[in-house]
């Protein structure tokens, strides 16, 4: 393999593998601040409780988020060197801000949360969280700008081989950055309240420590309804801009390889024939691709062969053509997982406002199942978006293939590739082998002095 | 002043205060499985650093990322070129950071040992790296015309560059050793309070033979003179009077002095390196400097209005972090880690 792919899927693995992370540790942060919130507001110990319950599962998962995050920040410079020069001027600076006024902020205050129960007065305590969740969004967005820039260059000028950062203002200014962002922090919000839902129904079903599950799993599955819906409202927002920004993006999306009629079907699901580019078999809905792209049930799609024939116009001769069948197929899978998501959120809260959850053992065993919804959806969307503005690194500007770095070797990307997956793998079994002690020994018990027998649980 | 030089100076600032930070905590982690005999006094003293290492470790992370911004091609190079010295760097840390989190959750002792020697490793190898790296960076290291590494991994492993390793691996371990005299009483105290004793003398023998060695692989000579000015003579002082501190049982001196050290050095490698960022053994002309390798000065003036706003925030808030914390911690304290 080339370096080039051998740096594609090194990106691939270790970005995908921290965002199993980052969206649980965004959507926790928030949904922990609530309930000690609530608990500072009311004095009710059980919100404390679940407080410190769930801070124990985010403070696991947490640390694997950060260390993963490490490497994002500085494998730019090691595999794409050449990327790192062209845009650097540009790109540098919203990560070197991330760091600066948030990573500093949610490590500090995550420390002083941690270890403060008993050093600070609640109010001061209930802070340090809410500082906390703040940081957890301003990375979000800082790291989106840039993601967004590769996405929509805007806000610079070309000079002597690399871009230069002209407005600042037009970088976080940039549409694609605020459509992109509620997207993925909606998305984050229902992924933690999704994880909290699902194990709170588990321990609701182990019937333990009833009222800390019962209050997680309304609060959870409330949030789960808001965000999930959002979610998807914003979705549709964005793929509208893509027509506009990156139609190739759409068109592969679609597996559309013609224009399309003026009432543009929607393709279920396709055969399809990336050599001969074709799809053999598919189901359409009538009039939903137009929906889609334009909120209308008219107007045409421009279809990948058209696309094609207008970028080699519009950059030269070259292949344009994003992997169809990976955007294709990592659209709808999103959408299925949020669809999935959507309705069992509604029917959680309708269970939830006319009788006993515990009664309905069936749904709660399918919330139980359901956990891995959000993270499908979160890898499926950053997938289906990265793959899909391929060839292009940046947009218009930068080929991926000219992005990597020249003096490092396959070899050695093999060595780090293979060192990381190895590493990441134990990484992941740790952490959920941690997670599922955690969960099975429960919230502390009232009393608050006893430990469960078969975890260690130190008086916070 | 202009702004490449301001940033040159934010760069700096930021991996002083990872080195000052982190370097304590490093040298804890270094201090674990053989300063703390019994589980109760290992989780003692993880908890001396359990609510700081995290946002020590951002000092680096902020260091990286705003080379990236400030200076696009220093972090191309440097990240591309000192490749798998940097992979090994981030499984050290990776491995550490988790560590911290997971060690205590299990009561296994086989488990909190496995995490313990793990903590160990993590805190051992990124300064003997960071050493390496430093002696490379002033030494010189062979990078063509198109600012691209050209050596191999072996490459960075000198006699010279082993023996910075050592040395900034020593100073941390004695500033480790001291951060816990600080933060500690009793038993563990007084075998920290032993063991800087024991390593003080060495880390000064040790950073001095370095410093000989730099004088003559370096163009610091030529660069510094024969009299090194205020800023190295300090930096040696304030070590060599480590040991009368440790001695008069003044550990908040002892501890100011390796922290002073450790400022004045990392200073003192700055000062050697500007206006260059990345010195080219193969031609002094394909050296990086702060002007050929700075992002366009629009972006460095974005850049540092965000940079001043945030930067005394964040020492204001990391610094009261400190301050909440700042009572010594007890054997029969509840351990968070």
């Amino acid at each position: 393999m080339s370096s080039v792919l051998l740096a594609r899927w090194q990106f691939g693995i270790t970005t995908v593998y921290h965002f199993l992370f980052v969206p649980l540790t965004i959507g926790l942060a928030f949904l922990i601040a609530s309930m000690e919130t609530f608990y500072v507001a009311t004095q009710d110990a059980t919100y404390k409780r679940m407080a410190k319950f769930w801070g124990k599962i985010f403070l696991i998962n947490f640390a694997v988020g950060v260390v993963t995050g490490i490497l994002q920040e500085f494998q730019f410079g090691m595999n794409w060197s050449d990327y790192s020069r062209f845009v650097g001027d540009v790109f540098g600076a919203p990560l070197a801000i991330e760091s600066l006024a948030a990573f500093f902020l949610e490590s500090t205050f995550l420390g002083v949360w941690m270890f403060g129960w008993d050093r600070l007065s609640p109010r001061l305590h209930l802070a340090s969280i809410w500082l906390v969740a703040v940081g957890t969004t301003l990375s979000a967005f800082w790291i989106l700008t840039a993601n967004a820039f590769m996405q929509e260059p805007v806000g610079y000028v070309q000079r002597a081989g690399h871009v230069e950062m002209s407005s600042f203002g037009q970088l976080i200014a940039n549409p694609q950055l605020w459509l992109e962002f509620p997207h993925v922090w909606l998305g984050a919000l229902s992924t933690g309240a999704f994880f909290v839902a699902g194990v709170s129904a588990f321990g609701l079903l182990q019937q333990r420590s009833g009222t800390v599950y019962q209050r997680s799993f309304a609060i959870a599955i409330a949030t789960a309804l808001v965000s999930s819906l959002l979610v998807a409202v914003v979705g549709h927002d964005q793929a509208q801009h893509l027509m506009q920004a990156q139609p190739m993006k759409m068109a592969a999306s679609e597996a559309l390889w013609e224009t399309s009629p003026d009432v543009a079907p929607w393709t279920l699901v396709a055969a399809i024939d990336s050599e001969h580019h074709r799809n053999t078999f598919e189901i359409d809905i009538p009039g939903v691709l137009s929906l889609l792209a334009y909120n209308h049930l008219h107007g045409r799609v421009p279809g990948i062969h058209q696309l094609q024939a207008a970028y080699v116009r519009q950059f030269g001769p070259g292949n344009y053509i994003p992997p169809v069948r990976t955007a294709f197929w990592s659209f709808r899978i999103m959408v299925l997982a949020g669809m999935l998501m959507i309705l069992f959120s509604l029917y959680g809260v309708w269970v939830m406002m006319r009788e006993r959850l515990e009664r309905h053992r069936q749904f709660l065993r399918l919330m139980v199942a359901a956990i891995p919804l959000p993270f499908i959806a979160n890898s499926m969307g950053w997938i289906m978006t990265e793959v899909g503005r391929q060839p292009w690194v940046v947009f218009g500007l930068l080929r991926t293939a000219d992005g990597v770095s020249p003096t490092v070797s396959p070899a050695m990307v093999w060595t780090t590739l293979l060192g990381f997956a190895v590493l990441y793998g134990v990484l992941a079994v740790v952490d959920i082998f941690l997670l599922i002690r955690v969960v099975r020994g429960g919230p502390e018990p009232e009393e608050e002095t006893a430990a469960s027998p078969d975890l260690e649980v130190a008086p916070l | 002043m202009d702004l490449n030089t301001l940033w040159f100076l934010i760069i700096a600032l930021l991996f002083t205060g990872f080195f000052v930070l982190e370097g304590f905590d490093f040298g804890v982690g270094m201090l674990l499985p053989w300063l703390g005999r019994t589980d109760d006094e290992r989780r003692l003293i993880l908890n001396t650093i359990g609510p700081f290492w995290d946002a020590n470790e951002v000092w680096f992370i902020s260091a990286g990322a705003s080379l990236f911004a400030a200076f696009p091609n220093w972090y191309a190079t440097l990240f591309s070129g000192f490749y798998l010295a940097l992979f090994f760097l981030l499984v050290a840390l990776i491995g550490r950071g988790v560590a911290f989190e997971f060690r205590s959750k299990l009561t296994s002792p086989g488990w909190r040992q496995v995490w313990d020697w793990v903590i160990f490793g993590g805190s051992l190898l990124p300064p003997l790296l960071w050493g390496v790296a430093l002696a490379n960076m002033m030494r010189g290291v062979p990078i063509d015309a198109q600012m691209n590494y050209v050596g191999t991994f072996w490459d960075l492993l000198s006699v010279y560059a082993l023996l910075g390793g050592v040395s900034v691996t020593l100073l941390f371990l004695l500033h480790g050793a001291l951060f816990l005299t600080l933060r500690t009483e009793g038993a563990v105290q007084a075998r920290a309070r032993k063991v800087a004793l024991s390593i003080g003398a060495w880390t000064t023998a040790v950073t001095f033979l370095f410093v000989v060695f730099s004088y003559i692989e370096t163009d610091m000579f030529s660069k510094l003179g024969i009299d090194p000015g205020t800023v190295p003579l300090l930096a040696g002082l304030a070590l060599f009077s480590v040991q009368f501190f440790i001695r008069a049982r003044r550990d908040g001196w002892a501890f100011a002095m390796t922290s002073l050290t450790i400022v004045l050095s990392t200073a003192t490698v700055f000062i050697d390196l500007y206006p260059r960022v990345m010195v080219s053994s193969l031609r002094p002309e394909w050296s990086l400097t702060v002007y050929n390798a700075s992002a366009n000065p629009y972006s460095l003036q974005v850049m540092t209005w965000i940079a001043l706003s945030v930067l005394p925030l964040v020492l204001l808030y990391q610094g009261w972090s400190y301050w909440v914390f700042r009572r010594r911690i007890r054997l029969s304290d509840p351990h968070e880690y």
